[in-house]
């Protein structure tokens, strides 16, 4: 067994009455390609709020390489290596992805503070977003304001100012999500080349997908863990069939 | 940078190498001096000469321009609305007087003292605007300017109460320029400290800091989940504007010779406001822009009609805001967009 880098114990969270996260405790493994599944509503999106302190636990605690970060702010918890992609795009629609790369990577240097120097002095910050840039298809619309860019390339995008900040868990909410057909394979084409170091939790609908890319599926419904295991016990258990399908096994 | 060269199977290393150019040459040009920037600062040197019976009112407009300005910094780059920029005019125009009257005349040190009082007092309100909504914002900032307009107004043994600081003259500015009755000495003084501050504010605009308060206006969500310390940088900001609100405020105490409440009246946050409506928001010169326009409208409405000129201003708003806010803070991008020659072929 490898080292656990994510882990929740007993992680709660209740709006109002209804309770999103119910019980939850996760663990993924350094290098894990762990996929998050479940019918909608089974309290997916918020247990990744949870993880990555967007929402604020009711109760629980959340675990990051061994240390309690369930008080952090969302912002400290990047530092420390955690962050995510949103299910909606969440960019910055006035800032060209040359921009947002670069101000991703600049914070993640630590200059973000720094009000004296232009961004174009930092040559090196510059140069490494211009080539994640490239590497994520995004060379060619690096000048473009984001709000016009096709939506294929904005989920591009949304992947790669994640991926600026270096994570070394990354959190995927529904990556391919509203993307066109046609510009749907490069989206998935981006996430499976993702380097085997950096920790991956993936919430996914598509099954394909996910059977795929994981080496490890959650399955949570009605915001507790239902089961968990490899894919070849996953995709072959008949109680994940029932409660997709709705049958009763 | 390692994890990105690692994996070159995606893209082949010459098509990063053009990435890598033509990003260098995109981040030169968006901090390059723009042709409209040039046009300013030749306009207002011009006026000194073609304009010599107007040094007045262009003083006025120097000094709105650099509140304006400042103001700007807040809203158009961290989106923090506020209805009481003016507590910071006031209190610097306010220190500038006593500083002229008890302590220095010349007027640079009182400036700069003024700054720093008024960033001290940015710092410590900057707390109360790090939560809440646009809402909440408008009245705390409201609520401050209110109070700071209260205790001028009791604190009579300091500052004159409701008649104001007068009988003080300013000495000479850096002891050498004498100000003299037709405020030449006192435009040009005004343009240089706008111009210094304006340079000053430009260099933040464009630094790493600058894009992060864009950031945070434009999407807090994502601007968190990059690790930008939104709380901190506000609080930074916050107080930077102070200081140059301060230092507007004591322009006007030191050209005019006289400090009155008026200048933590309510009208004055509402009017810098507008001021940024009609000059646009997020690039500095709106101020500089809108101020020219709201005080030359300002001043031609209340000679054509004095009693209702109120009325003509409010229409213009209503006006203004009907054709949208979008497009009035992007007017600007119609001038050309450079002075210099075309040098990439996009």
């Amino acid at each position: 067994m490898s080292e656990i880098v994510l882990e929740t114990k007993n992680l709660k969270r209740r709006f109002g009455a209804f309770l999103a996260t119910n019980d939850v405790s996760i663990k993924v493994e350094r290098g894990a390609r762990h996929a998050l599944i479940g019918p909608n509503g089974a309290g997916k999106t918020t247990l990744i709020n949870l993880l990555t302190g967007v929402l604020p636990p009711s109760e629980g605690q959340v675990f990051l390489e061994g240390e309690d970060i369930t008080s952090l702010a969302a912002f400290k918890r990047v530092k420390r290596g955690l962050t995510r992609t949103f299910q909606i795009n969440q960019l910055f629609n006035d800032f060209t992805p040359l921009e947002t790369v670069a101000l991703a990577i600049a914070e993640r240097e630590g200059v973000g503070h720094n009000l004296w120097k232009s961004v174009a002095g930092y040559d090196q910050i510059v140069n490494e977003a211009a080539a994640l840039l490239a590497r994520f298809g995004l060379a060619s619309a690096m000048g473009e304001r984001t709000v016009i860019l096709p939506y294929g390339k904005q989920r591009l995008l949304e992947i790669a100012v994640a991926f600026a900040a270096k994570p070394r868990v990354l959190l995927l909410d529904e990556p391919a999500a509203g993307v066109p057909e046609d510009e749907r394979h490069e989206v998935l084409q981006i996430v499976s080349d993702l380097p085997a170091d950096v920790t991956v939790l993936l919430i996914e609908h598509d099954m394909d997908l996910v059977f795929s890319f994981a080496n490890r599926i959650s399955v949570l419904v009605a915001g507790a863990l239902f089961v968990e295991g490899t894919v070849a016990e996953i995709s072959t258990d008949p109680r994940v069939k029932a409660v997709y399908l709705g049958e009763n096994a | 940078m390692s994890a990105v060269q690692q994996d070159t199977n995606v893209t082949a290393p010459s098509s990063t190498a053009t990435a890598e150019a033509r990003a260098a040459k995109l981040m030169k040009r968006r901090s390059r001096i723009r042709f409209f920037e040039i046009i300013v600062w030749i306009a207002a040197i011009a006026a000194y000469f073609v304009l010599p019976s107007k040094m007045l009112i262009l003083t006025e407009i120097a000094i709105l321009a650099l509140f304006a300005v400042s103001l700007d910094l807040v809203l158009g780059f961290a989106g923090i609305v506020s209805l009481g920029h003016t507590a910071f005019f006031g209190l610097g125009a306010y220190v500038a007087g006593l500083m002229a009257m008890h302590f220095v005349a010349e007027p640079v040190t009182g400036l700069i003292v003024a700054g720093i009082v008024s960033g001290v007092l940015g710092l410590l309100t900057s707390f109360l605007i790090l939560r809440g909504s646009d809402l909440t914002r408008l009245m705390t900032t409201l609520g401050i300017g209110l109070m700071m307009a209260e205790v001028a107004n009791q604190m009579a043994w300091l500052t004159g109460g409701a008649d104001g600081l007068s009988g003080f003259s300013p000495g000479p500015v850096l002891g050498l320029f004498e100000f003299d009755l037709f405020g030449k000495v006192g435009y040009v003084y005004c343009i240089a400290v706008l111009f210094v501050s304006t340079m000053i504010m430009r260099r933040i605009a464009f630094s790493p800091f600058g894009m992060s308060l864009k950031a945070i206006k434009g999407n807090a969500m994502r601007s968190a989940m990059i690790a930008v310390p939104a709380r901190k940088r506000i609080v930074t900001v916050y107080t930077i504007a102070a200081v140059f609100a301060g230092v507007a405020g004591a322009l006007l105490t030191q050209t005019t010779s006289f400090v009155s409440p008026d200048v933590l009246a309510f009208h004055r946050s509402a009017d810098v406001l507008l001021v940024l409506v009609i000059g646009g928001t997020g690039y500095l010169y709106g101020g500089i822009f809108g101020a020219v326009f709201f005080t030359l409208i300002k001043d031609w409405l209340s000679v054509i009609t004095p009693q209702y000129w109120m009325f003509y201003i409010g229409m213009l708003l209503v006006i203004l805001v009907l054709i949208g806010r979008e497009r009035l803070a992007r007017w600007v991008e119609y001038l050309p967009e450079r002075f210099s020659k075309k040098e990439d072929g996009q």
